[in-house]
């Protein structure tokens, strides 16, 4: 329980606390150490989750399983690596006068009321609390992605809103449904929007009810994951905010929205006992792979491409999830993990490349080997990490859930495969000539910081070449949780 | 047919006030007229939720209708007022489509929600049941306000009253989503608003302003 209360009181604490020392020098710091103190907290929850097996704690409000506990870990090590990322990045745009001090105290802050309403959706057990957190990741991050004031991202910045928040209104509208079936069974206590009493009583849930709730809830949480055809929101707020936001809105929004798809698919399955909830999300997940590896090809900003890339990998997870069975949950779930790291990489990357360049248009960054070697084999190695390339755990993941489709729904698999392919052909012919293409760029007196990259893609590729047994473990049990 | 009791016919007749105010503001051009119409519902929802509160015996009922009083009625718009005074800008609203055809698509829209809230309504236990088919109607109007108006104030509105509408749908088909989180949505309503406040400024000060048709630069695909 203590460990509950470090993991969200830390990011709250610091965020108030930054709100107040932002504009000092100190501040990249006490975000550095903020962000660290939240993923040790993380670690030592987990290690409790493992002991003591699941919690539910809080007068019931607070639960952790090996579902959540696995992404809780995950998004405080990439909040804690974006942290660190961030610190050289920001200072750099600071200096070329892109941010002031005062925008600096609210990014700061906002970044760790960010990572706050992240594990605060992760942790809830009140399915309620889980879309008021949503609703305010959403309300942090338009601040985040209009950072820099222009017009393209306050553009952006108001699109996200509008798009998102009548996305989430639909979700709230599939909360309130699924409050309404569950109030008859369990009563118009607080105990009926408890996803842990809800999923004792699944059985016996109004299924007409459920089936519309689950609509609602697929399609509003679905617009935060960048489903398409709700996706437009998501390429303009990966490209105009800062990258460190890029990075963060990738590797940890995404999921943790489609992590309440999930618990919502638990409920709805349990209580449908048909494939309603399945072929909904595996169609959803199936269109964004086509549409988004179509888009690919068309893109000219780097961080757009990028952008367009994470929704087509959201649409085959959600894919993944909605063929269901251990082994595609288990795909999905690795998936999940590999990605987030991988695209956080990534964009950590990319926003060392176009700061150096001073343009995200790709055609005019060239020969970044040259410029800095690290540079360039941090962008091409994540670049074929995202692309599916073995040994990394991109491939195990992509190559477990085409070997499910193919079994299962073997219609699927020239979509996914064609899409895949199309995909790595629109990829790697845009970021090859960026890292190995001619250029009278001098090489850069300073390296960039690459830790975090590397050790990202370290970890993708331990998990290509071999999964840790207690991971592998929560892996099976949460595939099994999600059904 | 069972006798209806007085208070549900109060609140049967603030759903049809509710309605209709949904339609007014889908009708309405004038931005000044649009906040005092939004508060209007936001009364309207206030009163009907009080009465439920009354008539059921939800004591927490009390609570909610006290909130959406304070948020909707009073604090939502004086901000709102505030904002144009501050902006300066008080024009005309205009819509991409005509007032009639609106109306037309919004008919239809009220008629695809009654029936899609008939078979809920018939599984719900409470004495409100039969307007959850109206809180559904003004999400959908809201909706629509929100994708025919071009400019800034109106598609917030629309985004506030569809909340509305949410609401209602809460009180009438359950009495009422739990207390905390009400509270939650209340305060991330309250919160978007503020965000949204500072943002009409940079809006403003960035296009010179607050029509969106200067924010249709980033393009898909592009």
């Amino acid at each position: 329980m203590i460990e509950i209360l470090a993991v969200l009181g830390l990011p709250l604490i610091g965020s108030a606390l930054l709100a107040i020392v932002g504009e000092r020098s100190i501040a990249p710091k006490v975000n550095v150490a903020v962000s660290m103190l939240t993923f040790l907290a993380a670690v030592a929850l987990t290690v409790r989750v493992i002991s003591d097996g699941p919690l539910l704690v809080l007068n019931r409000q607070f639960f952790v399983d090996p579902f959540n506990v696995f992404l809780v870990a995950l998004t405080a090590f990439v909040g804690f690596t974006t942290s660190i990322f961030s610190q050289p990045y920001m200072r750099i745009e600071e200096e070329h006068g892109r941010l002031t001090a005062g925008r600096l105290r609210l990014y700061h802050s906002m970044y760790q009321l960010f990572n706050f309403t992240m594990l605060l959706a992760l942790l809830t057990n009140n399915m309620g609390i889980l879309w008021v957190a949503m609703e305010a990741a959403t309300l942090t991050t338009v601040l985040l992605v209009s950072l820099y004031r222009t017009p393209a991202s306050l553009e952006a910045a108001w699109k996200y809103f509008i798009l998102c928040g009548v996305g989430i209104a639909q979700a709230l509208f599939g909360t309130i449904l699924l409050y309404f079936a569950a109030e008859k069974l369990l009563g118009a206590t607080g105990g009926a929007l408890l996803w842990t009493e809800l999923n004792n009583v699944k059985g016996q849930l109004e299924p007409t009810v459920l089936s519309l709730a689950f609509v609602f809830l697929l399609v509003g949480y679905g617009t935060k994951v960048g489903l398409v055809p709700l996706h437009n929101w998501l390429p303009d707020a990966h490209a105009e905010g800062p990258t460190p936001v890029s990075a963060v809105l990738s590797g940890l929004l995404l999921n943790v929205a489609l992590y309440a798809v999930l618990r919502c698919k638990v409920l709805v399955e349990g209580s449908l006992q048909n494939s309603f909830a399945r072929e909904l999300m595996m169609g959803f997940g199936l269109l964004s792979v086509v549409v988004a590896a179509f888009l690919l090809s068309r893109q000219k900003d780097i961080k757009r491409l990028f952008a367009y890339s994470s929704v087509e990998h959201m649409g085959i997870i959600t894919f993944a999830f909605g063929m269901g069975g251990p082994i595609a949950n288990f795909a999905g779930l690795l998936h999940m993990t590999v990605h987030s790291l991988t695209k956080s990489a990534i964009f950590f990357t990319v926003g060392h490349a176009t700061q150096k360049t001073g343009t995200q248009v790709m055609d005019d960054i060239r020969g970044l080997i040259t410029i800095s070697p690290m540079l360039g084999w941090g962008l091409i190695m994540g670049t074929l990490a995202i692309l599916g390339m073995p040994p990394f755990g991109v491939f195990a993941s992509e190559f477990l859930i085409l070997t499910t489709a193919i079994r299962e729904h073997p219609w699927a698999t020239p979509f996914l495969l064609g899409a895949l392919g199309l995909a790595f052909a629109a990829v790697f012919s845009k970021v090859q000539p960026m890292v190995f293409g001619e250029t009278s760029a001098k090489r850069l007196p300073l390296r960039p910081t690459m830790i975090p990259v590397f050790v990202h893609l370290a970890m993708v590729l331990m998990l290509g070449l071999w999964i840790p047994p207690f991971l592998a473990d929560w892996y099976r049990q949460a595939a099994k949780l999600i059904g | 047919m069972v006798a209806v009791p007085l208070y549900a016919q109060f609140i049967n007749l603030l759903a049809a006030i509710l309605l209709l105010l949904a339609f007014a503001m889908l009708a309405q051009r004038r931005v000044m007229s649009l906040i005092d119409l939004f508060a209007a519902q936001g009364a309207a929802l206030s009163c009907s939720t009080a009465i439920v509160a009354y008539g059921t015996h939800q004591p927490h009922l009390y609570f909610s209708a006290g909130l959406t009083l304070l948020l909707k009625v009073v604090l939502l718009p004086w901000l709102l007022y505030r904002l144009i005074r501050k902006l300066d800008v008080k024009w005309d609203v205009e819509g991409l489509i005509n007032v009639p055809t609106t109306m037309l698509i919004g008919l239809v829209l009220v008629i695809f929600s009654f029936n899609l809230a008939v078979p809920i309504s018939e599984l719900a236990s409470t004495v409100t049941r039969a307007t959850l088919g109206i809180a559904m109607a003004t999400v959908m109007l809201s909706f629509l306000m929100m994708i025919t108006r071009r400019k800034a104030i109106p598609q917030v509105i629309g985004f506030l009253s569809m909340e509305n509408g949410l609401f209602f749908a809460a009180t009438s088909a359950t009495y009422g989503m739990p207390m905390v989180v009400e509270l939650g949505i209340a305060l991330d309503v309250l919160v978007g608003m503020l965000i949204l406040g500072v943002f009409f400024f940079q809006i403003r000060e960035q296009f010179d302003s607050l029509d969106l048709k200067h924010m249709e630069k980033l393009k898909e695909g592009e």
